[in-house]
């Protein structure tokens, strides 16, 4: 008897041989041998993952419920294979032009390479795609349970819960480790392709064993088996005719529309002769697969159980004859068809995912700068991964939600019909110019909300996530709004009905919005190449090299990969073909290798572009040329960022320039101070020097001229000290050490003080002391200081006959103004600009002082938050200091 | 006749100072305080030795010794420059003026008699 483990066993077992194949083909194309891993066989039979779980096991269910109708399932494709195949070579030969990596890639890189369309067929390929994985993961669940029934020993429903994880967590790394070996897309994916393809042979054997099991060994032979047949229901269902042609077209259309069957068939497409081959070959696979299919439905009714799964019975039916061996590889049938799908499934999604949503966010919040090429490949890798989990992980979620209530096939057609909404676009985009992006996207958006509407939430039974009252009275109450009957049409099966209107408004929006738009110059550019690629590529199919050198090549090589690298892959290429030089000849192969060993380092456009250039074919693409347009736009972004960075340096340099400069002003400056330090102190030196030497050596001085030079000295000494105090004490106040000491002080005294430092004699000081009743709260000292200055100066600079200086003090509205003006001529106007500088002593004025007065001033001025300015236009000389009113405590 | 001295100098200690060595040596000294005027002064006075100080108020010593040297009656005079500045450069342009000899304050008595001395007799 057959118990889970062995059935664990079996599909560990499989799963690791399957992981072999894949390494091995995977191997094998990458060292460039495995030439039969190109072969149209295996294409053709990468194809049949057409046909998963719901063909394997649901057909037989189909069959059982509808009679004959299952039949159109096969009939889709195999009209499209047959009848369309020239449209499918033109998407094929537009994938492999335009280097599309995903159906989503396609329309958005035909409707001018538009994101937010590639996101939403993204999004839309997701919505559909998911019941179908969830689909897959039921039927590995329930074929479990299957087994499960004949011995009742076994698991528990948790237990069968857990296996749908376990496979799909299986099938995650399986797909993430073969699925994303490279981060470009567009390259084939050997290993996979590989896998399913032995899955597909499994699943084919294993059908018609158990085909050919239940005709001979259960039916009794042929002819028995027909009568069983004709006996049986099935002969009795009669299909009606909207829906054998509804569901035959739908069928038809989701071939060409859906994801995994677009990876497989253009996207892993490794030659365009190859779809000559699957023309005809795919249909005979079809056939094979739906030959037996009515006999075990028919056999299975009779034989078994009223309540059994008609789902199953491919699996039940070898159960019940106890052909345990017949079951396992049933169930192994069943299990291929599932997987194949979700790996298939799992990379055309992952690659729409990553490539259109979460690589676009991500750059975007990069900041839309150049990145490092690694950079971007990893991230590509790991988005790529994420996506491949995440959507397995979805559908395994859906599985757990949905339960497992509704028959396979149901979820297919649905499926179906929401994939089938991108015929329109794709079909538009294909064969007319006019198609544009917003046309796509109304019929996409028309199309997608009807589906939704009259068929995917009805689909999950009444009142589940649609109302009753809406199913049954239209949305808002309006009978015309019913889902299942919309505009009136009532009558009609409801997967035809949501078919023909979704196809038909998206059609028709399609259509309508691209006429009344204009297509965007790219939207024309790549119209033109889709529409017209048989004129423009010639065979895209490989590269010929006929005309290729190789020498140029290296050359060119060598420049981006650097020398050694680059001659280290020609002579290696070149023993490969088994040739003496360094210099392999341009094969197809070798330029395959050299394009992408290029890809890694300038991208895959560049690389394909400058390889076209050299080997002759002056075919770039469109889609090459706006690519490089891109990168080119990058490095001009990368160039203007380097231009605003040397404009920065200019700027460096110019306050660099500037900081010089002053250096330079300021060097000057110091020499003159310093030179006039040096004036003002000699000049007194040379006066002490001179009478020193006359008292020391000249005798006979007598007394009056003793005690005169004597004076001279002393006084000279005075000024000298009185220069070293003034320098000393501006060279703090400049340096801003100084540390004022407020405090409160009435004005009338410090004047009063001021006025009897300078103890000016013959001098008349004019004074209203009512007005210097006001208390500030300041440095006393320092405005002391600049008092006494003051009036010193106007005592010796006056030049009045009689000299009279005026202080007058006003209080204006935010500052107490003191006025010093004398009665003298005053200070030139040419003077009026340096006076408050070092050493600006003007005019002929030989009176003593170095003139350090006015800035020491100016600077005490500055830190007590005052200002010292002299005023033009008075009769005489006049200065005015100005205090701010917050120093002043009170006017008395 | 005693020799005459023009000593053109701003500082009235300056001026007592070396008027007083120069008296003692038995020279005849005139003084005069500013820049403006003090052409007028040495073409009036035609003295034997002029002693010129280069911080003048109105204008500077240096443009006074040049016009002492384009002027063809004047040429030959000594002329003996003081500064208190005492910066390399204002010797070189000292020099380049045309002065006769350069001294920088502080300056020793003797050392101003011997120069005055020495430029007369040459």
């Amino acid at each position: 008897m057959t118990t889970p483990n062995l059935l664990v066993l079996v599909c560990i077992l499989y799963v690791t041989f399957l992981f072999t194949i894949a390494f091995a083909a995977d191997r094998a194309a990458r060292k460039g041998r495995g030439t039969w891993l190109r072969s149209p066989l295996i294409y053709t039979l990468s194809l049949s993952i057409y046909c998963t779980a719901w063909t394997f096991y649901g057909a037989v269910g189909y069959a059982a419920r509808s009679g004959m109708e299952f039949v159109t399932i096969y009939l889709g494709p195999t009209l499209v294979m047959i009848g369309w195949w020239w449209t499918l070579r033109k998407m094929v030969r537009i994938g492999r032009s335009q280097r599309i990596t995903s159906i989503a890639d396609m329309i958005s890189s035909r409707y001018g390479k538009s994101n937010t369309l590639a996101v939403f067929v993204t999004l839309i390929a997701v919505v559909g795609t998911t019941p179908y994985i969830a689909l897959q993961l039921q039927s590995v669940t329930l074929s479990f349970a299957a087994f499960s029934k004949v011995d009742p020993t076994l698991t528990s429903v948790v237990r069968l819960q857990s296996i749908g994880l376990y496979v799909a967590i299986g099938l995650a790394v399986f797909t993430i480790l073969f699925g994303t070996r490279n981060v470009d897309a567009n390259e084939r994916h050997h290993g996979v392709v590989m896998a399913i393809a032995l899955e597909a042979v499994v699943k084919l054997f294993a059908l018609l064993a158990v085909g050919v099991f239940v005709v001979w060994g259960l039916g009794g032979g042929i002819g028995d088996t027909l009568a069983t047949i004709d006996a049986s229901k099935i002969a009795e269902w009669e299909v009606p005719g909207s829906r054998w042609a509804g569901l035959t077209m739908l069928s038809a259309m989701a071939f060409i529309c859906l994801p995994r069957i677009f990876q497989v068939m253009v996207v892993e497409n490794e030659d365009e002769g190859h779809l000559r081959t699957a023309t005809w070959a795919f249909p005979v696979y079809l056939m094979l697969m739906s030959l037996f299919v009515i006999p075990i439905a028919a056999v299975g009714l009779e034989r078994l159980p009223s309540d059994a799964n008609p789902d199953l019975f491919v699996l039940t039916l070898p159960l019940m004859a106890g052909e345990d061996a017949l079951a396992i590889l049933s169930f192994l049938g069943g299990f291929s068809s599932a997987t194949s799908m979700v790996i298939v499934a799992a990379i055309a999604l992952s690659t729409m995912v990553s490539n259109h949503i979460v690589m676009p966010i991500w750059l975007r919040m990069k900041g839309g700068t150049a990145v490092v090429a690694g950079d971007v490949r990893d991230v590509a890798l790991l988005a790529r991964r994420l996506s491949i989990a995440g959507v397995v992980m979805l559908g395994y979620f859906y599985f757990r939600l949905s339960g497992a209530g509704t028959a396979l096939a149901a979820i297919g057609l649905v499926s179906f019909a929401g994939l089938s909404q991108f015929l329109p676009a794709l079909m538009g985009g294909l064969f007319w110019r006019g198609a544009t992006r917003l046309g796509a996207l109304a019929g996409l958006t028309v199309g997608f909300v009807l589906w939704l509407y009259c068929l995917f939430l009805p689909s999950f039974g009444p009142g589940v996530l649609m109302p009753v009252s809406v199913i049954e009275d239209g949305l808002l109450g309006l009978s015309w709004l019913r889902p299942q009957a919309l505009f009136g049409a009532q009558g009609m099966d409801k997967v035809v009905h949501a078919v023909m209107w979704s196809m038909l408004l998206n059609t028709a929006a399609f259509i309508t919005v691209s006429l009344l738009t204009f297509p965007k110059p790219i939207e024309r550019l790549q119209g033109a190449q889709f529409v017209n690629v048989f004129d423009h590529s010639g065979h895209p199919g490989s590269w010929t090299g006929g005309l290729a050198q190789s020498e140029d090549l290296l050359i060119m090589t060598q420049r981006i990969m650097g020398a050694a690298e680059a001659q280290a892959l020609f002579s290696g290429m070149a023993h490969k073909q088994g040739l003496t030089g360094y210099l392999p000849e341009p094969s197809t192969e070798f330029l395959g290798v050299l394009e992408r060993e290029l890809s890694g380092s300038v991208g895959a456009a560049t690389a394909h572009a400058m390889i076209s250039q050299i080997v002759g074919r002056a075919t770039v693409s469109v889609e090459d040329l706006l690519a490089v347009a891109d990168e080119a736009a990058q490095i001009m972004e990368y160039s203007s960022r380097l231009e605003a960075k040397s404009a920065e340096q200019a700027r460096t340099a110019r306050q660099l320039r500037e900081a010089n400069d002053k250096l330079t002003k300021l060097s000057v400056q110091k020499d003159s101070f310093l030179s006039q330090v040096s004036h003002e102190l000699r000049t007194p030196m040379t006066s002490i020097r001179a009478f020193s030497e006359i008292l020391r050596d000249a005798g006979g001085l007598n007394l009056r001229e003793q005690q005169k030079y004597s004076s001279i000295i002393y006084d000279e000494s005075r000024r000298l000290t009185r220069l070293l105090d003034d320098l000393l004490d501006l060279s703090v106040l400049e340096s801003g050490q100084i540390t004022l000491n407020m405090q409160l002080g009435l004005v009338a005294d410090m004047l009063d003080r001021a006025v009897a430092a300078t103890g000016a004699d013959g001098f008349r000081i004019e004074r209203d002391v009512a007005s210097e009743q006001i208390v500030l709260n300041t440095d006393v000292d320092r405005l002391s200081q600049v008092f006494i200055n003051l009036i010193a100066n106007a005592h010796k600079y006056c030049d009045a006959d009689q000299p009279v200086l005026r202080i007058d003090v006003r209080s204006a509205d935010d500052t107490l103004e003191i006025d010093f003006a004398d009665n003298g001529t005053g200070i030139q106007m040419a003077d009026q600009a340096v006076i408050f500088e070092k050493f600006a002593r003007i005019g002929e004025s030989t009176a003593a002082g170095a003139g350090l007065g006015l800035a020491i001033c100016r600077e005490i001025m500055a830190r007590l938050g005052g200002d010292i300015s002299y005023v033009p236009g008075q009769s005489g000389a006049a200065f005015r200091v100005t205090l701010p009113q917050e120093m002043c405590m009170a006017a008395q | 006749m005693a020799r005459q001295v023009l000593l053109i100098e701003d500082e009235p200690n300056i001026i007592e100072a070396i008027s007083f060595i120069l008296s003692r040596d038995g020279w005849d000294v005139k003084s005069h305080s500013n820049g403006h005027d003090a052409m007028d002064v040495v073409r009036a006075q035609r003295p034997d030795v002029v002693i010129l100080d280069v911080m003048l108020p109105g204008r500077n010593g240096f443009d006074i010794l040049a016009d002492i040297r384009a002027d063809p009656e004047l040429g030959q005079v000594p002329v003996l420059m003081l500064t208190a500045r005492g910066q390399v450069k204002d010797r070189e342009m000292a020099e380049r003026a045309g002065a006769s000899h350069y001294m920088i304050k502080p300056f020793s008595n003797a050392e101003v008699l011997d120069v005055v001395r020495s430029l007369v007799r040459t």
